[in-house]
């Protein structure tokens, strides 16, 4: 816990998202659900975003994984506007720039682990030679180096989610996107998928992570708190954990 | 393309994997299909097994041999004006071979007369009926395809003379000696006694329907002294050269109209004849099974999509987060649809070969039961029964596949 502290210096702007709103239509209601976030993240961050649930924090991390567009605002993406792509410009964005990990870990459950990480990378057209290298790869820097065949039935809870963190590694992303990574799990194994996290953090990875509790986002190295639709903090710089508690 | 290429053979995996896990759905959706296919795969094996049958007992015909009788072998809706036709006379034959031998460069061969009756064949107590007995000359035997098991045909001089001599035929042979050679063994027809001097080999019954072994051949002398009642007259003309059948044709109805000294304004009042004639006769057989066979299959395989496209929409709707989670990862639309287009064929596919695999044991199995019912199992048809499944699978996965492809991704990842 002593090296904690070390922060990353920031490289270059991934995500530049400007006052952006998200309205949805439900029965005969508009729900406001953004209504207007600015946020610029950079490489090497390893960002937390909070907030009570109805929030606008799923919403917004769906924007940030190019699941959905927004109503209005401007979005980048490495540069590249995302608010106008189609479907499959953001599947192909999700593919090879996002990694996904699921609270529900979202594994294909009649595959093999390796099958499982091996997915994106079918997406992305990459030979089967160089998908089993690179999946297997994967797999050994997670720590699942002997699970490679295991089907998820036969895996942990922690173990599954080394397999989906794994699977969102493999496409070397730009971000790593985890909505909630730790709420499948007991707190053990949960501090052991935080420390994962962590380490891939160390490792050069960007790391956007959607939580609402509290000492999983004391992880990160910027929090940033979302209330009814709006940013309502934005705070950088690691607060060791017992101060963050207290200051709220 | 190398992406697509992976993204199929992942597909396929999929495809495989969900049949495998799904066993008993898998193939209770794939019913329809295999009735389907076991229809259009009795239906087909029928028309070529007639066809098989019907070019077989053809060739004991002669595809070189013109026949002139009294009626056409076509159906003819106007039968009365063929019953008051002259009947044709075994005399033809003779001022036809005279003119043949006149005409140079002619393109027929030789007219040989025949004479033929139905009549009981006897020999000591056992009988057989309905024997084609028929009276012709010892050249007879240019225009016919058939072997002897024993003896010989009759020869020139027997055939000139009127020789109470005959040739009979395999089914008769073994309906009255069953264990005795007949050569030299005397048969009585119409109380009539003939010398036996040769037995045909089998030929097989024509289309399975009625047997061609079931003759008897005599010198035409001999039939034309016990048996002009009832006789019916044809002449066998046998052609040089069958590549010109339609040549040979015209000389001889040329021929016979000048034997039958008809004036130009006349009608021919006789009919040539071929074995080409006796095909176009099948081809109403063969449609009606053609028709009712497509309304079977069509009918299965109607309700056969309907369920596939049923249990592919099942199928999207089990699985509706697994396709959230594939398009966060990356999956496109076309992905997607592919996936479930495939799973869709594939069950198909699997209900195809299901039911080629019935179809063929039943085949099998007919061919067992009824060993003369001409069965004809083709690789045409495999091929047209697995084209006939994938055209299936895709048309009825198609709606599912789609709606599955339009997912949106936020919907589909958050449903439970």
């Amino acid at each position: 816990m002593t090296t904690r502290n070390e922060v990353r210096p920031a490289g270059p702007v991934v995500i530049d998202i400007e006052n952006i709103t998200k309205d949805y239509v439900m029965g005969e209601e508009i729900v406001r659900a953004l209504r207007g976030v600015s946020l610029r993240i950079h490489k090497n961050e390893y960002i937390a975003i909070m907030g009570p649930s109805g929030s606008g924090k799923s919403t917004l991390m769906n924007m940030l994984g190019c699941l959905d567009t927004p109503t209005s605002g401007r979005y980048e993406f490495n540069g590249k506007s995302v608010a106008e792509m189609d479907d499959d410009e953001l599947a192909a964005i999700r593919n090879r720039e996002i990694g996904f990990v699921f609270q529900t870990f979202n594994l294909l459950p009649r595959s093999t682990s390796l099958r499982n990480v091996e997915l994106p990378l079918i997406y992305a057209g990459v030979d089967a030679d160089s998908r089993e290298e690179r999946a297997t790869q994967t797999l050994t820097d997670v720590g699942l180096g002997d699970r490679i065949h295991h089907k998820p039935n036969e895996l942990s809870g922690g173990q599954r989610q080394r397999v989906a963190i794994a699977r969102a590694l493999v496409n070397k992303p730009s971000i790593i996107l985890a909505d909630e990574p730790t709420g499948n799990l007991d707190s053990k194994t949960g501090e052991e998928i935080m420390a994962l996290l962590e380490d891939l953090y160390r490792r050069g990875n960007t790391i956007i992570l959607v939580t609402h509790e509290r000492d999983i986002a004391a992880h990160a190295r910027r929090t940033v708190h979302l209330r009814d639709g709006l940013i309502e903090s934005d705070e950088t710089g690691v607060v060791p954990k017992q101060e963050t508690m207290a200051a709220h | 393309m190398k992406r697509f290429l992976y993204e199929l053979s992942e597909s396929w995996k999929i495809a495989a994997a969900q049949m495998r896990s799904n066993m008993t759905r898998s193939t209770l959706t794939a019913l329809g299909v295999i009735i389907g296919i076991v229809a259009v795969t009795l239906m087909g094996t029928a028309i070529s097994g007639i066809q098989a049958g019907f070019d077989k007992s053809m060739s004991i015909f002669g595809d070189d041999v013109l026949y002139v009788g009294q009626w056409p072998w076509k159906r003819v809706d106007d039968w009365w004006n063929y019953r008051d036709r002259k009947k044709i006379k075994t005399e033809y034959a003779e001022p036809l071979n005279r003119m043949i031998a006149m005409t140079p460069n002619s393109n027929l061969q030789i007219a040989i007369p025949t004479s033929s009756v139905v009549r009981s064949v006897k020999y000591m107590d056992s009988e057989v009926n309905n024997v084609f007995v028929r009276g012709t000359v010892s050249d007879y035997i240019i225009t016919s395809t058939f072997d002897f098991k024993e003896g010989r045909f009759f020869n020139e001089l027997e055939s000139r003379g009127g020789a109470n001599v005959c040739v009979i035929g395999y089914d008769v042979a073994d309906a009255l000696f069953p264990s005795t050679s007949p050569i030299d063994k005397s048969v009585l027809i119409n109380g009539q006694a003939f010398k036996v001097v040769g037995v045909i080999s089998r030929q097989g019954s024509f289309l399975g329907l009625f047997s061609l072994d079931s003759i008897v051949v005599m010198p035409l002398p001999a039939f034309q002294k016990y048996f002009t009642a009832k006789s019916e007259a044809e002449i066998l003309v046998k052609v040089k050269d069958k590549t010109k059948l339609a040549e040979a044709k015209d000389e001889l109805a040329g021929l016979m109209r000048r034997v039958r000294g008809l004036p130009p304004e006349k009608k021919d009042d006789f009919s040539i004849n071929e074995q080409q004639a006796l095909k176009s006769t099948l081809d109403p057989i063969k449609n009606s099974i053609a028709v009712a066979g497509l309304f079977i299959t069509g009918l299965s395989l109607f309700v056969g999509a309907i369920g596939i496209m049923n249990i592919t929409f099942v199928s999207v709707k089990e699985r509706t987060k697994e396709i959230g989670t594939r398009k966060a990862l990356g999956a496109r639309r076309r992905t997607i649809l592919l996936q479930f287009l495939i799973e869709s064929t594939a069950l198909c596919l699997l209900g195809g070969v299901i039911g080629l695999t019935f179809a063929f044991a039943m085949c099998f199995l007919i061919g067992i039961a009824f060993p003369s019912f001409p069965i004809h199992f083709s690789l045409g048809l495999v091929i047209t029964s697995m084209i006939v499944s994938v055209m299936t699978g895709l048309v009825s996965g198609f709606a599912p596949a789609w709606t599955a492809s339009r997912l949106d991704p936020v919907t589909a990842l958050r449903y439970e």
